[in-house]
């Protein structure tokens, strides 16, 4: 059986899903909503699975599978298709399986919501799925589009979910007008390239034998220098760069299980894909490769020191999400794409791993994210804090687990690019492994520093929550074999030959100059060293910690504070666009087009309370009127001619 | 005779009709009047097509009483029309024992 006629199947479970639980919330059992949920995102996994041993076949070529004609104006040919190859495929096997271990988490971890409400979540949660597997399943940039929207309204309701709460709804509205900042520079971007190529579809623009952009001969031309910039703003909304990251922190007003998804599986890597589906636009235009690799190494290091010193659990991992984009784009920019997808890759597995930990951590703890009130939960939550432990070695960055392998490959590229570079972004994975560290012996070291209430509800999670977590540690330590670099085995980046047909024509372009393998082994070396001698330092620092809240001072009260940078973007847009407002209401619309609307009005009424008059019942008055306006008629006649 | 001559009688009739009309009160006298401006337009017609067909009706014989018809047909409308107003009028005088139409503006209420 050929599995690839069933990819419609993939998003379309989901899209069954969200119908059935939307539209059947009033009637069905918690127990069905969960089950039905998690059950879509288990058969779109399987046939995700079949799929992608089916292209991993030696003799697989990329296929396009259309449906029908979605736009068909003029000279722009848009069909509703799906681009089957190595890069989908992938990212189906990650959405749908790190989204089906956080359905299934959820569907324990929400167990206190009422009926009604948990088919509301479980809908959103399959039409976000939904919505991400529309988004790389789009064989061109308008049905990417699509699911791209998708995503973003779907993060908006899941953000928003607890919608009794303002400040909930606020993070929700943060997250949808940041996006569509981003969004408008994505649209305009596909516009440009509709009027210069004339085409939006990645066959054409891209493919090997006559793809419009495979065949220019110039380089860097303003045109797709352009292009590629617009993108690349719709890219930093959605996957949460500077300087439009700071909705991302604040999503964690949604339920944790939704962080998870946002955070691993769906959502913010859509950036990422985005732009290693364009790759060869990229690799063409390479002052906008600098601008995405200078963008993603600053957001990198910035998100790195603002997670130094949170002190909500989810906040940490928020901030630490928002750095790892940062290393992704960094791969992106100094032309490391299958680094790229690999980071995002391994990335979805610990990430999840952390924030389902975290999302554990808070269930025992009653809701409470404060760290300095956790401590000591290493004894009563066993299976947590060893998962947790295994995403904090695979996050920073310590052999043999994910990340290492991951964001060794990116910095390699990065050195051979610029040295400098590379020593900005060690700096930046070194910050990682502190604050991860941090994370950890403040949650689960020490003495218990919560409330007695607390110390007693505290408990190892039920199996629904562990078997994920359990899941995704596994992925956490095996995840980076499928990509060991060739110096320490031949053919070990399996995934690098998996991939490589999408990225032959960028490699081909890209100037690589190897660096030699002496190098690579002690820039591995010596990072590695760091990162475990900050790691054990970060460690001893706060395993003790007995609670003690000193007031920060200097620098690191500006990084409590985020840099200011909410302060900052509410002093100059927000105040000021308030004001503005306020002045368009107050002045413009009460005295400008108020005034106009209701002069109208009162003038058409006094109006006819004055020709009213005329009307007074004498059939005498009437017959003189008429005679004088025949008299009129007459005497307009007369000078007329 | 000049054709201005039947024109100033016309205007002269039809000036007397719209002053009676709109000055008197009597329903009466209005319903004459208004015959009077209906009558001076006839005349009118009647003169013109005299003028005008005078020179053409060697060559159409047929054209050359149409006008003169049409008046006929206009005072038989006429001759219609002042019955069912003088009905109007004379069970209005029933009702009302008046005739004024000042009176009869009550109606609008």
């Amino acid at each position: 059986m050929n599995a690839i006629h069933l990819i419609y199947l993939v998003p379309l479970l989901p899209l069954i899903g969200f119908l059935v639980n939307g539209l059947g919330r009033k009637i069905l059992s918690k127990r069905a909503v969960g089950v039905i949920g998690s059950a879509v995102i288990l058969g779109s996994f399987i046939i995700s699975l079949l799929i992608f041993f089916q292209v991993r076949q030696e003799d697989f070529t990329p296929q396009i599978i259309s449906y029908f004609d979605f736009i068909n104006v003029g000279t722009i040919h848009a069909s509703f298709a799906f681009q089957v190859d190595q890069l989908s495929s992938l990212f189906l096997l990650i959405i749908t399986g790190v989204g089906f271990l956080i359905h299934v988490y959820s569907a324990s971890y929400m167990h206190e919501e009422n009926a009604t409400d948990l088919a509301r979540y479980f809908s959103y949660l399959n039409l976000f799925v939904f919505s991400m597997l529309l988004l790389v399943l789009g064989a061109n940039y308008i049905i990417l589009f699509i699911g791209w929207e998708g995503v973003g309204l779907c993060s908006y309701l899941l953000i928003g979910y607890w919608f009794k709460n303002t400040s909930y709804n606020n993070a929700a509205k943060k997250a949808f007008v940041m996006n569509r900042i981003g969004d408008l520079g994505f649209l305009l971007g596909i516009f440009w390239m509709i009027n210069t190529f004339g085409s939006v579809s990645f066959h054409d623009l891209f493919n090997p034998n006559n793809g419009i952009i495979s065949i220019l001969h110039e380089t860097n031309s303003h045109r797709l220098i352009g292009i590629t910039l617009l993108l690349f703003v719709g890219a930093i909304g959605k996957s949460a760069q500077i300087p439009l990251y700071t909705w991302l922190p604040d999503a964690m007003a949604g339920p944790t299980p939704v962080s998870a998804l946002i955070h691993a599986a769906t959502m913010v890597t859509a950036g990422i894909y985005m732009i290693a589906r364009s790759n060869l636009m990229y690799t063409m235009a390479p002052s906008t490769m600098n601008v995405v690799a200078i963008i993603g190494l600053a957001t990198a290091i910035f998100a790195a020191t603002i997670a130094l010193k949170q002190n909500d659990i989810k906040k940490v991992l928020a901030y630490s999400t928002v750095s790892q984009l940062g290393y992704m784009f960094l791969g992106l920019g100094v032309g490391a794409y299958t680094g790229a997808v690999f980071h995002v890759m391994t990335h979805a597995f610990f990430k999840a791993l952390l924030f389902l930990g975290a999302g554990s951590v808070i269930h025992a703890m009653g809701g409470e994210q404060d760290l300095r009130k956790m401590g000591g939960l290493s004894k009563r939550m066993r299976i947590t804090y060893i998962t947790f432990f295994i995403g904090c070695l695979a996050i920073s960055g310590i052999p043999p687990f994910a990340g290492f392998f991951s964001k060794d490959e990116i910095l390699a590229v990065t050195f051979s690019k610029n040295p400098l570079l590379y020593i900005i972004g060690l700096g930046g994975a070194l910050l990682t492994a502190f604050y991860m560290f941090r994370l950890l012996a403040l949650a689960f070291m020490g003495k218990f520093r919560g409330t007695e209430d607390q110390l007693h509800h505290v408990h190892e999670s039920p199996g629904a929550i562990t078997f994920p977590l359990i899941s995704l540690a596994f992925l956490s330590v095996v995840g980076g074999l499928v990509g060991i670099p060739e110096i320490y085995m031949q053919h070990g980046h399996r995934l690098g030959e998996f991939l490589s047909p999408v990225f032959a024509q960028s490699n081909a372009i890209l100037a690589t100059h190897e660096i030699t393998h002496q190098t690579e082994w002690m820039l591995t070396g010596i990072s590695t060293i760091l990162i475990v001698l900050i790691s054990v330092w970060a460690w001893n620092k706060n395993k003790n910690y007995q609670g003690e809240t000193t007031a920060e001072t200097g620098l690191d009260r500006v990084l409590e504070h985020k840099w200011y940078v909410d302060e900052l973007y509410d002093a100059i847009i927000v105040k000021p666009l308030r004001s503005l407002s306020l002045f368009f209401n107050n002045v413009i619309e009460r005295s400008g087009i108020d005034a106009i609307v209701n002069g109208i009005g009162k003038s058409i009424q006094y109006g006819s309370r004055q020709i009213r008059l005329l009307q007074s019942g004498q059939a005498g008055s009437y017959i003189l009127m008429m005679v004088i306006g025949i008299l009129i008629l007459f005497i307009i006649q007369l000078f007329a001619n | 005779m000049e054709i201005k001559w039947y024109i100033f009688l016309s205007v002269t009739l039809f000036c007397i009709g719209i002053a009676g009309a709109l000055t008197r009160r009597n329903a009466i006298i209005i319903f004459m009047c208004i015959e009077l401006m209906l009558n001076s337009v006839n005349l009118l017609l009647v003169a013109f097509s005299k003028m005008h067909l005078s020179g053409i009706a060697a060559k159409f014989p047929a054209l050359a009483t149409d006008a003169q018809l049409f008046v006929f047909f206009i005072m038989v409308v006429a001759a219609a029309e002042v019955s069912v107003g003088l009905a109007i009028i004379v069970m209005m005088y029933r009702n009302t024992h008046s005739v004024d139409i000042n009176f009869l503006n009550r109606l609008k209420n």
